[in-house]
């Protein structure tokens, strides 16, 4: 292993420049897993769902990924919404979310995947745009769009994320609902719209989260599984519901697995965040900004 | 029934199932008999501690790669050293030990996290022993590795009716087990963690001893299941070995069986084992997992006390009519008052 | 002379929130002590603390003359101090009867081994001192709310403690529900065993109180006969006068 600087400071660029992308994909988890406590380890099979359809689109008409995956946001909210009335119903009132609920989510994770298989087959899809190819060069340094795009609209979504969330009665609702239902019903609110509403969100964000993915690479249906550790090491190092929190922590796993990539080569790399998700949990399980 | 009388008879019922496969005259009910009974193990091995204890493992997949790569390890030592070749039997008890150790230690490390942080650091920990296995290239690292199987096995025929046997005596020793388990104090113990575990402290219960029990038997039984099966699949690769697809199973076959007893890991495995060998021979492979996702979402949402608890309401309605009753609510008690401890829903957080 | 239970400067917070704040406690044994407060003084914390659910940070406590500082909830039960929990915690997937085998099967069983049939009967008797016999072999889901906290109450007794720290376990309770684990407390106190009763309702605690123990705020602030006590000016002032 010979320490170059250039492949160092390349190594670490790209690493931040994922974790903006990560902190995309795990902000769904941050606000149903950090926020409502649903554990939804099916996350990264909308996100490979919001992938397919941002392909679909754009090998059929050409438009942008991204573009499109905004435009589809209205039906992964629904989704989301009718994923929350069924987990809500068949688990949460029963309190029976522990186990049955957390297998509930373990079977959507797996329906979707396949689903995707037996229609699209596991061939690599990719889209174009124009932003896939060039790569911007600084000197020694290497910026390629395909990276620095998504990650630059990620960064904008968490933002107006977090934005809604402090600012709003709807977001500052959200917030509160993990905290204290009653007080929400006395302000004669429905706890459960609330979680309904903060549920479809939290799938919303999957499709933009898959037009990055497709972006950055290409994608078959069973890359969702590498992300499960990932974006539950990022929510849970970030401190479970806190969205900045989660931006730095995807950018730190993003910057280790780049570094571990770059001088240990890629196939030490998913040991990183799972071996990051551990410790945390091991050490801290408030995380860096602990709730 | 006493347990020693209920191990012999199901030997006998064992000996029956060899004799049944025999009589089909094809081999290839014995190479999917092998899955079927594989998945017994699994899921009786994974309902200790999750139907039991209500400690949800997503990392079934690890212990059984665990136990199948301690094969591929000893095969090419064996090898390099030119050494006799070790009995099945022997590389089932070391498989089954590294996998108890792997338990122990992950039970150790993680046992102090509840619910959901426990499920993912499960998942989290086979991840890692995944990357650390495929980055060992003296078991063929992400390659792969093959092992040469024999063709015959003295007086029982091909090697594959050996390995089918082997499976079903351990399939048998899981399923006494768990049945042990269930009728000791050891099972009362699971009961209360499952059901609350601040009040089975304060009731003497030590939880954190009998998680790690919990996990290290499971663990060593998975490890069990997974040792011959370098043997039974001849090409060794990390990637379906540690695959998500044995989570999803061994959670899905005791849920859908029914989490309460040894009983439900058993039917669990043999109707979604069976149908899954159905649909692999008939459509495709992939469509495999589709079918287990959809059941268990469904059995989840219809079912939560799965056939079991299906078949309970079904008897107990018959009473209650009988008696004149009619019986309203969503969960009835999974069974009938008895002395032995039974489980019917979550305990509510 | 020491107590069956000596606390000494306990101190637990919360972050930033002191709970409880340098309580020292000198209970002996046979003693039928009441320990009130108002909401949020620290009571279910100062019993979380003495039974190993919850750390404190600072002080220590001492049962049967040894310090229990460190060991685990089990452990301490094991040596003879049980609890009931404020909001009953049966074991919802366990008959009555199974539930109070419990104790008896892992703390009981391990001072003294007993044969299956004899650890039945005790459950028995368990259940019938608190008038649950009929119920035995029900659910704890089919119990009404006085029937749930005297399971919680016959669980706590078949520990076999020598000090039982009763948690509220009259909350709600009509008049006569509340003589009757009166009743059952005074009874066991009879038998040995040293109660500590954790009440809002007076009567009940001034009836059955020797001495009296009032929590504000995380401190102790009265410690006496409850006659005495109940006259102390700062006790009304902090409690009895809201």
């Amino acid at each position: 292993m010979i320490l170059s600087f250039d492949l160092l400071i390349n190594a670490i660029i790209s690493g931040v420049l994922i974790g903006g992308f990560y902190a995309a994909v795990t902000c769904g988890v941050s606000i149903s897993f950090g926020i409502l406590d649903i554990v939804n380890i099916a996350h990264p099979a909308f996100v490979i769902l919001g992938s397919y359809i941002a392909y679909i689109i754009n090998a059929q008409f050409g438009f942008d990924p991204i573009l499109v995956s905004i435009v589809v946001v209205p039906a992964f909210y629904a989704l989301g919404a009718g994923i929350y009335q069924i987990y809500y119903v068949a688990f949460e009132r029963r309190g029976q979310e522990s186990l049955r609920g957390l297998a509930f989510f373990f079977g959507l994770l797996f329906i979707t995947e396949v689903s995707l298989v037996l229609y699209f087959g596991v061939d690599y899809r990719y889209v174009q745009a124009p932003y896939i190819g060039p790569t911007w060069h600084f000197g020694f340094i290497d910026v390629p769009m395909r990276i620095l795009v998504p990650c630059v609209v990620s960064l904008l979504l968490i933002a107006f994320l977090q934005l809604v969330l402090t600012r709003t009665f709807i977001g500052r609702a959200i917030m509160a609902v993990a905290q204290d239902q009653l007080a929400l019903r006395l302000m004669a609110v429905d706890p459960i719209r609330i979680k309904r509403i903060a549920f479809g969100i939290s799938i919303a964000t999957a499709s933009l989260a898959g037009a990055f993915l497709i972006i950055i690479q290409p994608v078959e249906p069973s890359v969702g599984r590498d992300y499960i550790g990932r974006i539950f090491a990022i929510c849970v190092l970030g401190g479970m519901g806190s969205l900045p929190g989660a931006v730095i922590a995807a950018m730190l796993i993003g910057v280790v697995e780049s570094i571990t990539s770059t001088f240990y080569g890629p196939s030490w790399a998913p040991a990183v965040s799972f071996g990051f998700l551990l410790l945390t949990l091991a050490v801290r399980p408030a995380g860096l900004l602990g709730r | 029934m006493r347990t020693l009388p209920f191990f012999l008879i199901s030997l006998v019922v064992g000996a029956a199932v060899f004799g049944a496969a025999v009589g089909i005259g094809n081999e290839y009910a014995f190479f999917a008999g092998y899955v079927v009974l594989q998945y017994i193990v699994l899921s009786t091995a994974w309902n200790i501690l999750g139907g039991y204890c209500g400690y949800v493992n997503f990392g079934t997949a690890a212990f059984f790669a665990m136990g199948a790569y301690s094969t591929v390890a000893i095969y090419k030592f064996i090898a390099d050293h030119d050494l006799y070749r070790m009995p099945m039997p022997v590389l089932v008890l070391i498989g089954g030990a590294v996998s108890a150790v792997v338990g122990f230690g992950m039970g150790y490390l993680t046992l102090r996290l509840r619910g959901a942080f426990f499920a993912i650091a499960t998942l989290a920990l086979a991840v890692v022993l995944q990357t650390l296995v495929v980055n060992w290239d003296y078991v063929g690292g992400s390659r792969g590795a093959y092992i040469i199987r024999p063709e015959t096995f003295p007086l029982i025929g091909s090697y594959i009716r050996y390995l089918f046997l082997i499976m079903l005596l351990l399939a048998i020793a899981a399923l006494t087990i768990a049945r042990l388990i269930e009728r000791s104090r050891l099972g009362f113990g699971f009961a209360t963690i499952r059901d609350d575990e601040l009040a089975a402290e304060a009731s003497g219960v030590p939880t954190l001893r009998l998680k790690l029990i919990a996990t290290t038997i499971s663990g060593a039984l998975m490890g069990m299941a997974g040792a011959p099966y370098p043997y039974y699949i001849g090409y060794l690769q990390p990637d379906s070995t540690f695959g998500l697809d044995y989570a999803v199973n061994s959670i899905a076959m005791p849920l859908i069986g029914g989490t309460t007893s040894w009983l439900g890991p058993l039917i669990g495995a043999v109707l979604l084992g069976s149908l899954q060998q159905l649909a692999t021979v008939t459509i495709s492979s992939a469509v495999n997992l589709l079918i287990v996702g959809c059941l268990l979402v469904a059995f989840v949402i219809i079912a939560p006390n799965g056939i079991i608890g299906l078949v309970h309401k079904y008897i107990q309605r018959k009473d209650d009519d009988f008696i004149g009753r009619r019986h309203v609510g969503l969960d009835a008690p999974a069974a009938p008052p008895e002395p032995a401890p039974s489980a019917t829903a979550d305990n509510p957080p | 002379m020491t107590g069956l239970l000596e606390v000494d400067k306990l101190s637990k917070r919360f972050g930033g929130f002191v709970a409880l704040d340098g309580i020292s406690l000198s209970v002996p044994a046979g003693e039928r002590l009441g320990l009130i407060g108002p909401n949020g003084s620290g009571k279910s914390t100062l019993v979380n603390c003495i039974c190993g659910t919850l750390r404190n940070e600072e002080g220590s406590v001492r049962f049967d003359g040894r310090p229990i500082d460190g060991l685990p909830a089990h452990r301490r039960t094991h040596i003879g101090l049980a609890r009931s929990f404020q909001l009953p915690r049966p074991f919802v997937s366990l008959s009555l009867l199974d539930n109070v085998r419990i104790p008896l099967l892992y703390t009981v069983e391990a001072r003294a081994h007993h044969s299956a049939q004899h650890i039945d009967e005790l459950c028995h008797g368990l259940l019938r001192e608190v008038g649950l016999a009929d119920k035995a072999r029900r659910l704890p889901r089919d119990l009404t709310q006085v029937e749930m906290r005297k399971l919680e109450l016959a669980r706590a007794m078949a520990a076999e403690p020598k000090l039982l720290i009763a948690d509220e376990a009259m909350a709600g309770l009509t008049h006569s529900e509340i003589e009757d684990i009166l009743t059952l407390l005074v009874r066991l106190n009879e038998q040995g065993v040293t109660v500590i009763l954790i009440e809002h309702i007076m009567s009940a605690v001034m009836s059955f109180s020797r001495r009296l123990v009032v929590l504000v705020s995380g401190r102790k602030i009265a410690d006496g006969p409850p006659e005495a006590v109940m006259r102390d000016p700062e006790v009304e002032r902090a409690y009895l006068g809201q």
